[in-house]
């Protein structure tokens, strides 16, 4: 007897939950070749205004969490990226028709990069902030503080899995909360990371993931005046020029596109940081 | 039957004549006691719970869009009382919120006022100061000064003290004045009592010209614990001579909930038909999104008709209500979502 096939319906992940598009839109996702592979929700300006909410709400609670608890929570993901391994890798055959070896390869490497950045948590204040030296009686103190909701556009050709792991992890190590708009064609990876971060120590808000278009949903983040930066990362196909204009009537910062999965490094760590400076009177004597 | 009520004897109970008030003279009968209004309000029809819920539900779902929205939001804002009603209030905090209710949105100039401010009686006089200009001294032009009196929130005083409450806060130039209801005489079926109460305080709102600052009649329906209660609430206050019925102090949960909001605008509706006297109706608590008040919009104008929809006749007792409604308008303007960071911290 032949079963029937479960098709899996994705849907958008919103402060720790697991919303339909308000709009009750879906696209069809398909393999290289073109074979029906699942549905996922389109995701609408609404879905990314909620997403804001969610991520605005979470930010106060993780950006004052201490970076030593930071790093253990992204650690834990890394963990339970490794055990899902099996999925990511058959989801990222399906979506981007790797051979098997590639894929793992390429799963690997998303979890070594995570690892990496997770490291970094209780370590960039140390390397990025300063002892000032000024000419009297004060300590002067430079420190990086999280910039507050960062939008981000993953990217968007190939490299799905390590591509959301080099935009979001970065990020949200700092204290950043994010929305994250992921590869239209392959946004299976980015569902099952939701379920993964759903099921880890991550609170609900700081990761929100959409799927859809980002040429739809990128313009209404970079003008929504809730967001405090926009990574372009896999925007290189769209008007990004224009996103940029948009986003500098609200002052944000803006990092630009990048050609496939941006490669670990702290600036992507660094560039979502304010650099908060503070004096201090040394004690009399 | 030789039942009793508070362990007082029946008989002496219900005898009791009451407060002749104007209202309730003319429609229970000139010879108004206790037991006279007793029987007229538990001879009020049942409420049909599921069915008001219903109601209430599919009032919610009216989808309201562009100019309907761009008119909701602006309407909503003309019709709020902003409010602060901490322990902390301070008469800089009141000067801050008289500052916002002339200019909500100083970005914007085309953004209306709201109707009042809402304070305790003792901070009266600062939201009057701070006002200057912009107060309406009891005309319709301007923002009133509303304060909450009787023992608010709890009204749990003697009568003396809730009528100094609110005459002090009239003298001080207060234009309405919302008091709370006895809800411990009242669940326990002392009807009399919270009648002359209400005319009482009624009587302290008059001015020393003669004129009555308008009387808000807080039933604090979450403590009320059935919709029957609530419509023989709303009943009472109308005839005890209430100009505005309001649902809640916003120190209970439930506050303002829609269905309760629906209901006592029935009874306002149905008082409108029988004497074609118009009652105000003030869900106050737990409004905080313009999604939310959209909704009483729609309940309001499918209950008791868009006419309702003046200051004179419906308000919303909010605070933070306000921001919210702001962001949205912000929105229809420059098409862009905004933040919290382009309107006041309260």
């Amino acid at each position: 007897m032949t079963r029937l096939a479960v098709p899996k319906t994705y849907k958008l992940y919103i402060g720790g939950k697991f919303p339909r598009s308000e709009s009750g839109r879906t696209y069809e996702v398909s393999t290289k070749d073109g074979a029906f592979l699942a549905n996922a929700s389109l995701a609408s300006r609404k879905d990314a205004r909620d997403a804001v909410v969610a991520a605005r709400a979470a930010f106060p609670g993780w950006s004052a969490a201490t970076g030593y608890n930071r790093g253990q929570v992204l650690y834990r993901i890394a963990e339970l990226l490794e055990g899902r391994r099996d999925q990511f890798v058959d989801e990222l055959v399906a979506t981007e028709s790797l051979t098997k070896s590639a894929a793992t390869s390429q799963v690997d490497t998303a979890i070594d990069a995570w690892i990496w950045y997770a490291g970094w948590a209780d370590k960039y204040v140390q390397v990025a902030g300063n002892a000032n030296a000024v000419s009297g009686p004060y300590f002067n103190m430079s420190t990086p503080e999280p910039t507050g909701v960062v939008a981000i556009v993953a990217p968007q050709s190939g490299n799905a899995l390590l591509g959301l792991a080099s935009v979001i992890a970065p990020a949200i190590l700092t204290g950043n909360t994010v929305v994250v708009v992921a590869s239209q064609a392959a946004p299976l990876a980015a569902i099952s990371l939701a379920e993964v971060l759903a099921t880890s120590d991550v609170p609900g808000g700081v990761v929100n993931i959409l799927t859809g278009s980002p040429a739809e949903i990128a313009p209404w983040l970079a003008g929504h005046a809730d967001v405090n930066a926009i990574d372009l990362a896999g925007a290189e196909l769209l008007h990004w020029v224009d996103l940029q204009v948009i986003a500098a009537d609200t002052l944000k910062r803006v990092l630009a596109p990048v050609n496939g999965a941006p490669a670990p490094s702290l600036e992507r760590v660094v560039a979502f940081t304010e650099t908060k400076t503070v004096w201090h009177t040394k004690s009399l004597i | 039957m030789n039942a009793t009520t508070q362990g007082l004897p029946a008989q002496t109970f219900q005898a009791k004549a009451l407060a002749p008030a104007e209202r309730a003279l003319s429609m229970i009968g000139g010879d108004l006691t206790e037991k006279s209004l007793r029987l007229h309000l538990e001879g009020l029809a049942g409420v049909d719970a599921v069915g008001l819920e219903q109601r209430a539900a599919a009032l919610g779902t009216r989808s309201i869009k562009t100019t309907s929205k761009a008119w909701a939001l602006d309407t909503i804002i003309e019709l709020i009382d902003l409010t602060t009603l901490e322990g902390a209030d301070t008469p800089g905090k009141v000067r801050s919120l008289v500052a916002k209710a002339v200019n909500p949105d100083p970005s914007d100039a085309t953004t209306p006022r709201v109707a009042a401010v809402c304070v305790y009686g003792d901070m009266v006089p600062h939201a009057v100061q701070a006002l200057g200009g912009a107060w309406s001294r009891g005309t319709d032009n301007g923002i009133n000064v509303a304060a909450v009196a009787t023992a608010f929130p709890s009204g749990r005083s003697s009568l003396a003290i809730k009528i100094a409450d609110t005459s002090e806060a009239v003298a001080a130039g207060a234009d309405e004045i919302d008091m709370v209801i006895d809800r411990g005489a009242f669940l326990s079926g002392n009807f009399g009592l919270v009648f002359d109460q209400i005319v009482a305080v009624k009587e302290a709102c008059r001015r020393a010209d003669g004129t009555y600052a308008h009387l808000k009649v807080i039933l604090e329906t979450g403590e009320l614990n059935t919709y029957d209660n609530v419509r023989r609430a709303s009943w009472l206050a109308i005839l005890a001579g209430g100009d505005f019925i309001k649902t809640s102090t916003g120190k209970v949960a439930p506050a303002a909930t829609l269905p309760v909001t629906l209901l006592m605008l029935e009874v306002v509706r149905d008082w409108h038909r029988l004497t074609g006297e118009r009652i105000g109706v003030k869900p106050a608590g737990g409004i905080r999104t313009s999604k939310d008040a959209i909704k009483y919009l729609v309940t309001v104008a499918e209950t008791v008709g868009e006419e309702w929809l003046t200051p004179h006749l419906f308000r919303f007792g909010a605070s933070s209500l306000l921001n919210d409604v702001l962001l949205q308008r912000q929105k229809l303007t420059t098409g862009r979502y905004s933040g919290p960071d382009y309107v006041t911290m309260d």
